[in-house]
């Protein structure tokens, strides 16, 4: 649709009328794919079902439809958000929460918590997952260390080869434990299950995005690199600690309210930065508006396409995610190769 | 000021500095030279709070670098590294505003706006501040890491070898703008160089390093000497007086 916007960085100043273009385009596409989420569903809820006063219709919206709509809408903002940030510390387009071992960890704590503590409350379970994100994060930052920057299709070799070890672990404590089926479900992404009193935790990473926004210019200075940084007298530690968490609170509470969604936190910040580059104060409300928008229309197409049943939206994810990512990779003037 | 007392920095066996006590800041421009390996690069690391001395204090305007606020020490001291690779696509103006960070946190003031423009125009970055560095000859992504330091308004300037990657215009451009920095803006710039005539040309002092260790430190009468020059470089250095200026002659 917008291909020579995308591709356009020879014209910066002819891109500007564009970037406004496509900035409009989101925010029409949030709103329009925002209500059609909450009238596509089995049972009939219509605007005019709604004006009637059907009673029946009004409560599935309230507890079904709006929860739903608005899990959809912070998960995907948020992510793209965890991905972006994430992609700073690491000075590396290619990482995100899902390639970096950092999902799989958050899902490890997830089986711990079944397993030790099988009656803990959600919000205890979404804890244990976000202490685990933060292991995940912190060996992740810690082995990259040793890997020199310049590196660029290193560092997500050596995050999907964590990730990889971590999730062969879990996967065979799930095995002897027969807790496989849980394990599945945390692993495919899926809104189907979220109502009102079970979606709420998605409000935990809607906060980390405040932070994100609120730092947004320490995480541009992080971006430039440690020396930078510190010559800026910015505390580079202390700003890597808080992006730590906010990828950790951000992979959890989206873990426990839907499951992983792959490829998001990649895809979304790599358009961006092709659009208006990566000075975190512009782009982070492009990255959250179209994070918002991408996992809102796969949720649409995940429930819609093989109506009256749903297919899990990991899959829709992943796919169109896969697909967008190659062809990142490979577009002319791609600095991966 | 900014003084070196005693200072001594290890990496494994090679001491990167060896004991070395140093007063830097006195005159307007002071050029730092030796070998590769000589010990510059790690001097403006320990002086830039980037690692820290295994022994020794480094003062800067007699407060301890170590025990300074980082941000404190931002708005007093910019250091611009040798080799810089900034992976994020930013624009020149981009970099140049993140140079006021140290100043405006975030939030940009009408003098932080300013300096951002004095400094664009300075380098005649004017054309080209929505590009992304990315896009840019080396030359001038040179050039817009020196506008960022401009715009970081600090009384101490450190460049390291600022010329690399710079044809000969642009060298002499930037030496220029090096002695501005001093003459008119009155800062105190101390830059890396590994040509001899440019320093002496530019510079008003010349501190010569060798394995770690102050070898030489004068004026540029004092330092354009064979004897001295030799005795740093190992090799036979012949100084001519061109037009009353002096010239080493080291190519042969
Ligand atoms: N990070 C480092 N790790 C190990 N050795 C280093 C490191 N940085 C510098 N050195 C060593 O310290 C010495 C001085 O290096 P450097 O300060 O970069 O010299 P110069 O800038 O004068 O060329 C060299 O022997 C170099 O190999
Ligand atoms: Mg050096």
């Amino acid at each position: 649709m917008t291909d020579t916007a995308l591709t356009r960085t020879d014209a910066p100043t002819r891109t500007r009328p564009r970037r406004a273009w496509v900035g409009a385009l989101i925010g029409v596409a949030l709103v329009v794919l925002a209500v059609a989420s909450l009238f596509i569903g089995v049972s009939d809820v219509t605007p005019a079902s709604l004006i009637a006063g059907d009673a029946d219709a009004a409560f599935l919206l309230v507890a079904s439809r709006v929860p739903r709509t608005v899990a959809v809408i912070l998960a995907g903002a948020s992510l793209a958000i965890a991905g972006l940030i994430m992609q700073m510390m690491v000075r590396n387009k290619f990482v995100e929460p899902s390639t970096t071992g950092v999902t799989e960890f958050a899902t490890l704590g997830m089986l711990v918590t079944i397993v030790l503590w099988p009656g803990m409350a959600v919000v205890g379970k979404m804890g244990v997952a976000t202490a685990f994100g933060l292991v995940g994060t912190w060996v992740f930052l810690r082995v990259i260390r040793a890997v020199p920057v310049r590196q660029l299709v290193l560092v997500p070799l050596v995050g999907v080869m964590l990730g990889g070890i971590v999730g062969a672990v879990t996967t065979f404590f799930a095995y002897r434990l027969d807790l496989l089926q849980s394990l599945g479900q945390w692993s495919q992404g899926s809104f189907a299950t979220v109502m009102q009193g079970r979606y709420e935790f998605v409000w935990f990473a809607a906060a980390m995005v405040v932070v994100a926004w609120i730092a947004a210019d320490r995480f541009s200075v992080i971006g430039l690199g440690e020396e930078f940084a510190t010559n800026l007298g910015l505390n580079y530690r202390r700003v890597m600690a808080i992006g730590t968490c906010v990828i950790a609170v951000i992979t959890a509470s989206v873990l426990v309210t839907a499951g992983m969604i792959p490829f998001l936190g990649l895809v979304v910040p790599n358009i961006v930065s092709l659009m208006v580059g990566d000075n975190v104060r512009r782009s982070i409300p492009w990255v959250a508006g179209l994070g918002a928008v991408f996992v809102l229309a796969c949720d649409i197409i995940a429930r819609t396409v093989r109506f009256p049943y749903e297919i899990p939206l990991s899959v829709i994810v992943g796919v169109i995610g896969a697909g967008l990512f190659l062809w990142l990779l490979l577009r002319k003037g791609s600095r991966a190769h | 000021m900014i003084a070196l007392d005693h200072v001594t920095k290890r990496y494994g066996n090679t001491a990167a500095l060896d004991d070395v006590s140093l007063t830097l800041g006195d005159v307007g421009v002071t050029a730092l030279l030796g070998p590769n390996g000589a010990g510059k690069s790690t001097l403006f690391s320990v002086v830039g709070r980037l690692v820290q001395a295994d022994a020794g204090t480094v003062t800067i305007d007699g407060r301890d670098v170590a025990e300074t606020p980082s941000s404190d020490l931002a708005r007093t001291l910019a250091v611009l590294r040798q080799d810089n690779h900034i992976a994020a696509r930013l624009t020149v103006h981009d970099l140049v505003e993140f140079g006021r960070f140290p100043h405006s946190k975030g939030r940009l003031t009408v003098e932080d706006r300013d300096h951002i423009e004095r400094a664009l125009d300075y380098l005649d970055l004017e054309p080209l501040r929505d590009r992304f560095l990315d896009e840019l000859s080396g030359g001038q992504r040179q050039r817009a890491f020196v506008a960022m330091i401009l715009a970081q308004d600090t009384r101490y300037v450190l460049l390291d070898e600022p010329l690399n990657n710079l044809d000969l215009r642009h060298m002499t451009e930037i030496m220029r703008l090096i002695r501005q920095l001093a003459d008119e803006w009155g800062k105190t710039v101390i830059v890396v160089l590994h040509d001899i005539n440019f320093a002496a040309r530019y510079a008003d002092r010349i501190v010569a390093l060798r394995d770690g260790r102050v070898v030489a430190d004068a004026d540029v009468s004092g330092f354009m000497r064979p004897d001295v020059l030799a005795d740093i470089y190992d090799s036979p250095v012949e100084v001519h007086q061109i037009d009353g200026k002096p010239v080493a002659l080291y190519y042969e």
